[in-house]
């Protein structure tokens, strides 16, 4: 048994954070924050592939280093720490994945080589309006190979070179693999809770797309591509979640009030100590999450929602209570605070909130149980 | 990231599950701790002697101690093997002996003192209770009052005087590890002795306490004129509460776990009783299922923080601060989730189970116990003082008594 990273993963880790220090400083987040017309920041996403990060579980033949999904994991974490302005997680957690597992292998060479270059950004497509919705009530249609439909939000979909949508066509609900590089592609860049990441509105009007996986397997295929994407959003909420709490204790520890430092209260003091519970929680519910998607564990379906769950809860909650401990200042657009605040529900969200996770754990323990 | 036995711990499960299958004893335990009955305390050290003599109890202890010198992932196993066969329980009149008392004698003892304990502890022969808490010393332990004083006679032996609270098992320990004042002019920290005590000795008093789950497995001890010799002694005069220290770290370490029944019983539970609109069941609530899954979460994720502690222990490494977080959390969901199975049984909630061992009679008893929980071991305000303090660096709370000598320190009870 052994449950943590490994001490050459403990490296990496270290030398991303080391990385990130240098290039990715509040600044950089916060470039992209107050500026609307800057989606990402495009120098540290180059720097990011050239060192091989969006490529780091795509195999060598299809142009990745291979260092593997728990590696992908730990600069995860990294990238969560700083609030990276990147697509990232839409290109390498969620479509990269979704290619790894589901492409065939015309589409596997087609694409996971750009990602790992850096050049392709990918994007998922799957919200139509508010609320919850099932693939089998979305309204995107596919006809004879052209998509047509209405998605939004669609996180990164304003930059993204390629999607994938989720729509119907003859035989049910299914995947489609879109270029977005085509003139029925038409995209508008919506506003949103985190502007430190895109968004958009996008309208397909007849473009060609390409299968993804199974005909009619809609479902199932988008069930497990959240699953292993909810796994590494995990990671970065874990990230996220312990930076605030470091925020927080450096600002208790401080900030004077009537005569001494607010760390020294027991009100703050055990408002931290929950902050570090419920982050330790995540923690290691990430780390079976890393097991389970590493080893194609069939424990995955609930191994991602428990990550999901405690991972969304702890950097909420982390997120709001560091606001918190700051006071007034902590309101203000100056200090950071905000910047994870705003992240956190983008995480948090970006996959589905919390109710439909939770139901997606009941669902998969009641799958265990002899009722 | 792992969860498979490596070939070596594959072949130590093996081996324990074929011993386990022709040595299992036939009967179980099924009562608290400190609430066991005579039988089952005898088949309870029956059991412990068998495992000492196949090298099963303590593990992880030294060769030369009697121990089997095994790796932790080595006794984590056989804990495994043994829950599995439901004999979990069966360890648990031992817990302040081998996980507590005998550790600190081990680590501060002299050496007559780990020859004469060590090796009866491992067997189950002797069992021991902890003698620290007191009436006005709960959370803050080191503001003990008991008193040893020398003896006027030359004897060099100390005459002690006082009470201890709260002392699981001292009605059927054989020996206790005690926590004494023995000099009231300094500091209280600084006037504290360890000693070890021979629970039959003259003088002690030993009156259990009627709890409020209605059980008693708690007592409070009397010490009245009770002679010990200056070699009973733990440790140096003045350096108790240094040797008291070793005793709480490792009582930290192996009190954590949850309390009865958990999410998967009261899933099952959920699945027989009625939704509240007498539609559908209570699994199949909306608001139970959200719980559910945030409890879920919460008991896997304890669960899988112990792995992290023991991935550490078996790399050689001492665990993470991801330790200190057990209790807060177990200790409070057994209480939850006991309400919550009771109020899903509605009206008939109230009705007493005594069937400790079925689901309902276990919610009933872990909505007691989980209150016992929060309390014993450090209460989860100590504990969250102990996490920001020691693993977060936030200041220690203000004292008032730190540098007063404690004959001066003003209280009231």
């Amino acid at each position: 048994m052994n449950f943590d990273y490994s001490d050459d993963q403990k490296f990496l880790k270290k030398e991303a954070r080391k990385f990130l220090e240098a290039r990715c400083p509040i600044t950089s987040t916060r470039s992209v924050l107050d500026n609307d017309s800057k989606a990402f920041d495009h120098k540290l996403w180059r720097e990011v592939a050239e060192m091989g990060w969006t490529g780091a579980a795509i195999p060598e033949k299809w142009g990745g280093t291979g260092l593997g999904h728990v590696e992908l994991c730990a600069l995860a974490e990294e990238l969560g720490r700083v609030i990276a302005p990147i697509p990232f997680a839409s290109t390498v957690y969620v479509f990269a994945e979704a290619i790894l597992a589901f492409g065939s292998d015309a589409q596997r060479e087609a694409l996971l080589p750009g990602i790992a270059s850096g050049d392709v950004i990918g994007c998922l497509a799957t919200s139509e309006r508010e609320g919850v919705i099932l693939p089998e009530e979305m309204s995107a249609r596919v006809v004879t190979g052209k998509l047509s439909g209405v998605k939004i939000p669609v996180t990164d979909g304003d930059i993204a070179t390629y999607a994938i949508v989720a729509a119907q066509d003859e035989a049910g609900p299914g995947l489609f693999v879109v270029d977005m590089i085509d003139e029925g592609v038409v995209r508008e860049t919506i506003k949103t809770l985190d502007p430190t990441r895109s968004a958009a509105r996008v309208e397909f009007k007849d473009v060609p797309c390409e299968r993804l996986g199974a005909a009619g397997e809609g479902a199932a295929l988008l069930s497990n591509i959240f699953d292993r994407a909810a796994v590494l959003f995990a990671f970065e909420q874990v990230g996220g979640a312990d930076r605030c709490l470091e925020d927080a204790t450096s600002y208790a520890m401080e900030r004077y009030a009537f005569g001494r430092v607010i760390g020294s209260y027991q009100a703050i003091k055990h408002k931290l100590a929950d902050i570090y519970v419920q982050n330790e929680l995540a923690r290691s519910s990430a780390y079976y999450g890393a097991w389970a998607l590493s080893t194609d564990a069939v424990e995955l379906p609930e191994a991602a929602s428990a990550a999901r769950i405690a991972g969304t809860h702890a950097y909420d909650f982390a997120a709001k209570e560091n606001l918190h401990t700051h006071g007034g200042m902590g309101f203000t657009w100056e200090v950071d605070c905000h910047l994870h605040l705003r992240r956190a529900r983008q995480l948090g969200l970006a996959l589905g909130g919390l109710p439909h996770w939770r139901e997606r754990l009941v669902r998969s323990l009641e799958r265990y149980s002899t009722l | 990231m792992d969860f498979k036995d490596s070939p070596e711990e594959a072949e130590y499960r093996a081996r324990v599950r074929s011993w386990l299958k022709t040595n299992t004893p036939t009967s179980r335990i099924n009562r608290t701790i400190g609430d066991e009955d005579s039988q089952s305390i005898a088949a309870a050290k029956a059991w412990q002697a068998k495992k000492a003599d196949a090298g099963y109890a303590c593990t992880t202890w030294p060769k030369e101690w009697g121990g089997a010198g095994g790796t932790p992932t080595e006794s984590i196993i056989f804990e495994e093997e043994e829950e599995r066969l439901g004999l979990g329980n069966m360890a648990t009149v031992f817990t302040m002996g081998l996980g507590m008392c005998v550790p600190t004698i081990m680590a501060a003892g002299n050496e007559a003192d780990k020859k004469r304990f060590v090796v009866p502890a491992m067997r189950g022969e002797e069992i021991w209770c902890q003698l620290f808490s007191e009436p006005s010393a709960g959370s803050d332990v080191a503001a003990s009052r008991t008193r040893a004083v020398e003896a006027d006679d030359g004897s060099g032996d100390w005459i002690i005087n006082g009470q201890k609270v709260w002392t699981s098992c001292a009605h059927y320990s054989d020996l206790g590890l005690l926590l004494v004042r023995t000099d009231p002019g300094v500091p209280k920290h600084k006037g504290l002795t360890m000693f070890w005590i021979d629970m039959k000795s003259s003088g002690i008093d030993v009156r259990p306490i009627h709890q409020a789950a209605g059980s008693s497995d708690f007592n409070e001890v009397f010490f009245t004129d009770v002679r010990v010799k200056d070699s009973q002694r733990v440790g140096e005069i003045g350096r108790g509460w240094n040797v008291a220290l070793v005793t709480l770290m490792n009582e930290r370490l192996s009190v954590g776990g949850g309390f009865g029944p958990n999410w998967p019983e009261l899933m099952e539970l959920a699945s027989r009783l009625p939704g509240v609109e007498g539609k559908g069941s209570v699994l199949q609530d909306g608001g139970f299922r959200e719980k559910l899954a945030n409890w879920y979460v919460a008991a896997e994720g304890l669960k899988l923080t112990r792995l992290r502690s023991q991935t550490a222990l078996s790399r050689g490494q001492t665990p993470g601060s991801e330790a200190s977080i057990g209790k807060v959390v177990s200790a409070r969901q057994t209480q939850v989730l006991a309400t919550e199975a009771l109020d899903r049984l509605d009206q008939y909630g109230i009705v007493a189970n005594d069937d400790a061992t079925s689901i309902i009679g276990g919610f009933q008893q872990g909505f007691f116990w989980g209150a016992a929980m929060r309390i014993a071991g450090g209460t989860d305000e100590i504990l969250k003082n102990i996490i920001a303090e020691r693993v977060l660096g936030l200041p220690p709370e203000i004292r008032l008594d730190r540098d007063v000598a404690f004959k001066d320190i003003s209280r009231k009870i």
